[in-house]
């Protein structure tokens, strides 16, 4: 107890992580006291998580390699070699995505696989598994950790028919009930509850810093931050680049340290003297809501004007893929869409590609790409199939065949135009980078020839050079082919420099739009205005 | 009020497999001509026998794994028990629990192997054990046909072939024959049925075994069953061992199977040696859907309705295929027509049932946005 007020309940000294090379963390130094709340923001890719999964030995960090730097936990050195070590040291951690059992109640899935027994004959020969549950232990267990966080939640009541802020607490409540808790991490725990659910969590954290435990809050709403934590601590690409008193800093601090880059500003204001504003509206979405799980779009309502590049910004999990994908129809969708006057059905995918849009998905291994077919065939394929291109009719149309020079012609075409590297026209999808990849889906989505071009995340996880590349072919296909382009990425400073204007999309909505030229920092406020 | 009405049509939706079947008995009971006493003590005969095979489907369910169509397998197991059995000439009871300590070890292989493949294959774990069973079929035609008599010895030849090895098509268990059963005889005179026999001893040992699967569900191993079946992932980030737990799950169906599977020949009284076990899936499963069971929830209570509904359907319509048609073999024909489409249709709905739920929540999410905006 003397030694409690020099050690610090944990401390991470120069903390290092590099995935195969791509350094995302460098020289994180974190102390935490018992009984202390710290928030930790960034923006997405900032290293926050990373820095999580360390501390909580999470399997995916020693299968990269490790990390540099020490843990201590109570002034000991510790290298947990799983989840279940850092459990069992008092490690607690409560991930954004639910992790409970449907149709449990909450006390089953407050106890789940902690069960207390009861010991019976038939365990001692079939082993430990073969005792019967103590239903009337496990109900005293739960309520304690329940009125541990103040909150009050139905302990009979199955998860399934619970409202989503219950489902939060439950899990919570199940992080209570370890006895050996002495540190608890909430990775964005409201970003799914309600106002008055938020301000009952906030309550409940400032309840359980008062019986001792530490926590390290991770949320994107700052306001959250100010009025629970002890201390803030801002990450960005890889650093920590500020650590404050809450009592310290304002909201507007802490967004410049967030956003704010220290590399010279790229120019981006090449060609950005272009302006839409007499042009008529090619689409207009209103009250669109998309059902995309963790990329939920509430009421976006955004009009696209002809001939533009249009960015959509916003922090991940806000609902800016939501918006494509709900569109196209790959995710179950509400609202309004019009294209050229007309209104497209939402739910339905092959009516949007007649309508002559095309979509780049983020996921462009699982719905962008037939990997184990040729290059020939991914770009040529959907333009077949939608659009008859590439056929010869025999017979007045009743026999189709593929016009196999036509294809090649085309696919050497992009090929060429998108210096996409590869053997020849006939190579397999799969065999190429990913970077390669993602300008094969592009190509597939010129051969089009859509009048409106979706583009989601189009530079997510290809090098520098590549991305410079993408970026140029979207241009270029916006430019000299007046197709008007939807650009949606997570990084700010590409749409800076792609797009003519930029929609923000925060807590499902559209916070705001602004011309390309605005500042990071108007952006960045803008991303973080209506975060939930 | 709204809530209400929702429920039931939910409770009429879930309802609908024995809903059905009550309809087709109660068209086919009159036509069929028989009386009540002879169809009281047909059903009463009929649950002794099947029950406990169908029993030993719950626990997969529970597990997730859906109907456990590998069933096949301990009955397989139980068979060559009993073949072994009355080879030795241990006759009765004691010859019969003689069978089934056999059957221990051959059905606990097979559920091992049976579990592993399955854990290779999850999502999809009926179709692979449906096939499975086709393909443990022919190692078992192997071992019965080929190599009893000459590996495994067998001394008597009324149940080899003449030619010296292998099992003949049918292995007769006069000497076990209902020994089960009438161990305690006993009888009921009711009203309205008249008397009606009851396999008493039979009847305990089903008791028995739905207590100790109401036990079961309350022991640790039956809470991880059911965590496992309804969340592998979850399951495992909270530290059970999935693999393992499914592979119990599937082990322990495999061994009930081949206890059940003892039960119903001794009811029968003879062996189809190539026959008996290759339908007994089948309509196990079909009965226990019909009962109102589902591909992920099923419970005791589904189990005996299934076993009354279905065979009551069984003794009924041949005859009544017949008294409408003068051809008894429509209601064959019918009876197993309608185990396949039971089965089929039990499937879909479940297929369907998911699609409902996923898109009922992209309507509530809908309107909570509504409220919100």
């Amino acid at each position: 107890m003397n030694n409690q007020q020099n050690t610090p309940l944990l401390e991470m000294r120069n903390i290092s992580k590099d995935f195969f090379g791509n350094q995302v963390l460098s020289d994180i130094n974190l102390t935490l006291n018992e009984g202390e709340v710290i928030g930790l923001v960034g923006e997405n890719g900032a290293g926050k998580s990373t820095l999580m999964r360390i501390l909580f030995g999470a399997n995916m960090i020693r299968e990269t390699g490790g990390y540099g730097g020490d843990v201590l936990l109570n002034g000991e050195k510790v290298n947990f070699s799983s989840p279940f070590d850092a459990i069992e040291a008092g490690i607690g951690m409560v991930h954004q995505e639910f992790s409970l059992i449907p149709g449990f109640t909450t006390t089953e899935n407050i106890l789940l696989n902690r069960e207390p027994v009861r010991k019976n004959l038939i365990a001692e020969i079939f082993g430990d598994r073969m005792n019967t549950l103590k239903r009337s232990e496990m109900d005293e267990r739960a309520a304690n950790a329940i009125e541990l966080m103040g909150v009050n939640v139905d302990r009979k009541m199955v998860i399934s028919d619970m409202p989503v802020g219950h489902k939060q607490f439950t899990e919570i409540a199940r992080e209570l009930s370890k006895e050996q808790l002495k540190l608890l991490i909430l990775d964005e725990p409201t970003a799914v509850l309600t106002e008055k659910e938020a301000e009952a969590l906030l309550a409940a954290i400032k309840g359980m810093a008062q019986r001792g435990i530490a926590i390290v809050f991770i949320t994107h709403r700052l306001q959250e931050i100010l009025s629970v934590c002890d201390r803030v601590i801002v990450m960005r690409d890889g650093y920590v680049v500020s650590e404050k008193n809450a009592s310290d800093t304002s909201v507007d601090e802490i967004t410049k340290a967030m956003v704010g880059r220290e590399v010279a500003k790229t120019d981006s204001a090449e060609g950005k003297n272009r302006s839409f504003d007499q042009a008529k509206t090619i689409l207009s979405i209103s009250h669109l809501w998309v059902d995309m799980p963790g990329e939920t779009v509430r009421d976006v309502s955004l009009d696209v004007k002809e001939g533009e590049i249009l960015g959509i910004g916003g922090l991940a999990g806000q609902g800016k893929l939501g918006i494509p994908n709900g569109v196209m129809g790959l995710y179950q969708a509400g609202g309004k869409v019009t294209f050229e006057g007309k209104d497209i059905p939402l739910n339905s995918p092959r009516r949007c590609l007649d309508s002559s849009f095309a979509f780049v998905s983020e996921d462009r291994r699982g719905v962008g790409l037939l990997l184990d077919e040729t290059l020939e065939w991914n770009i040529a394929f959907p333009a077949m199939q939608i659009q008859n291109k590439f056929l010869k009719n025999y017979l007045g149309g009743l026999v189709k065949w593929r016009d196999e020079a036509a294809i090649k012609e085309v696919t050497d075409r992009y090929i060429d135009e998108l210096a996409i590297k590869c053997t020849s026209s006939k190579q397999k999808a799969r065999e190429l980078s990913g970077g390669n990849q993602q300008k094969v889906c592009l190509a597939k989505a010129f051969a089009l020839n859509p009048r409106l071009l979706f583009v989601s995340e189009p530079t997510r996880g290809i090098d520098v050079g590549a991305k410079a590349l993408v970026l140029d072919a979207l241009k270029k296909f916006n430019r000299e082919n007046g197709v008007t382009v939807v650009i949606v990425s997570s990084e700010l400073e590409e749409l800076r420099q792609s797009c003519d204007r930029i929609a923000i999309v925060s807590g499902g909505k559209i916070a705001g739009i602004l011309p390309a030229a605005s500042s990071v920092e108007e952006l960045g406020a803008l991303m973080l205005s209506q975060v939930i | 009020m709204k809530k209400k009405k929702f429920d039931f049509r939910a409770a009429l939706r879930r309802s609908s497999v024995p809903l059905m079947f009550i309809i087709i008995c109660a068209i086919c009971i009159p036509l069929s001509g028989l009386s009540a006493n002879m169809l009281a003590n047909e059903i009463v005969t009929r649950m002794g026998r099947n029950a406990f095979l169908i029993l030993s489907l719950l626990i997969p369910i529970m597990a997730g794994m859906g109907l456990n169509f590998g069933m096949t397998l301990g009955a397989m197991a139980g068979q060559i028990g009993l073949i072994l059995a009355s080879d030795w000439q241990i006759v009765g009871v004691p010859g019969m629990v003689l069978a089934m300590i056999l059957s221990i070890p051959i059905s606990v292989l097979l559920g091992l192997f049976c579990g592993k493949i399955l854990n290779m294959a999850k999502g999809r774990e009926m179709i692979t054990s449906y096939i499975m069973s086709f393909f443990i079929n022919g190692v078992y035609q192997l071992v019965v046909l080929y190599m009893m008599g000459s590996v495994i010895p067998i001394k008597h030849t009324s149940i080899k072939l003449p030619r010296g090895y292998g099992i003949r098509n049918t292995v007769s268990l006069l000497n076990m024959r209902q020994k089960l059963d009438n161990l305690i005889p006993f009888s009921v005179k009711l009203p309205f049925f008249g008397e009606i026999r009851i396999p008493l001893m039979t009847f305990i040992i089903i008791a028995l075994m739905c207590l100790v699967i109401v036990w079961f569900r309350r022991t640790k191993l039956g809470q991880d069953m059911r965590a496992v079946g309804q969340d592998m992932e979850v399951a495992r980030d909270a530290g059970i061992n999935v693999e393992r737990t499914r592979i119990v799950a599937i082990v322990i169906s495999t061994v009930l199977a081949g206890f059940g599977m003892i039960i119903y020949l001794q009811n029968m009284g003879n062996i189809a040696t190539y026959s008996s076990h290759s339908q007994i899936g089948m309509f196990c499963i079909a009965a226990l859907l019909v009962g109102g069971a589902s591909v992920d929830k099923a419970s005791i209570g589904n189990v005996f309705l299934g076993v009354i509904l279905f065979h009551l359907m069984f003794i009924v319509a041949p005859r009544a295929g017949a008294a409408i048609t003068g051809d008894s073999m429509i209601g064959e024909y019918f009876r197993v027509f309608v185990s396949y489409a039971v089965i089929t249709v039990a499937l879909v709905m479940y297929e369907t049932n998911k699609r409902r739920a996923k898109s009922a929540e992209g309507k509530k999410l809908a309107e909570a946005q509504k409220g919100e905006g």
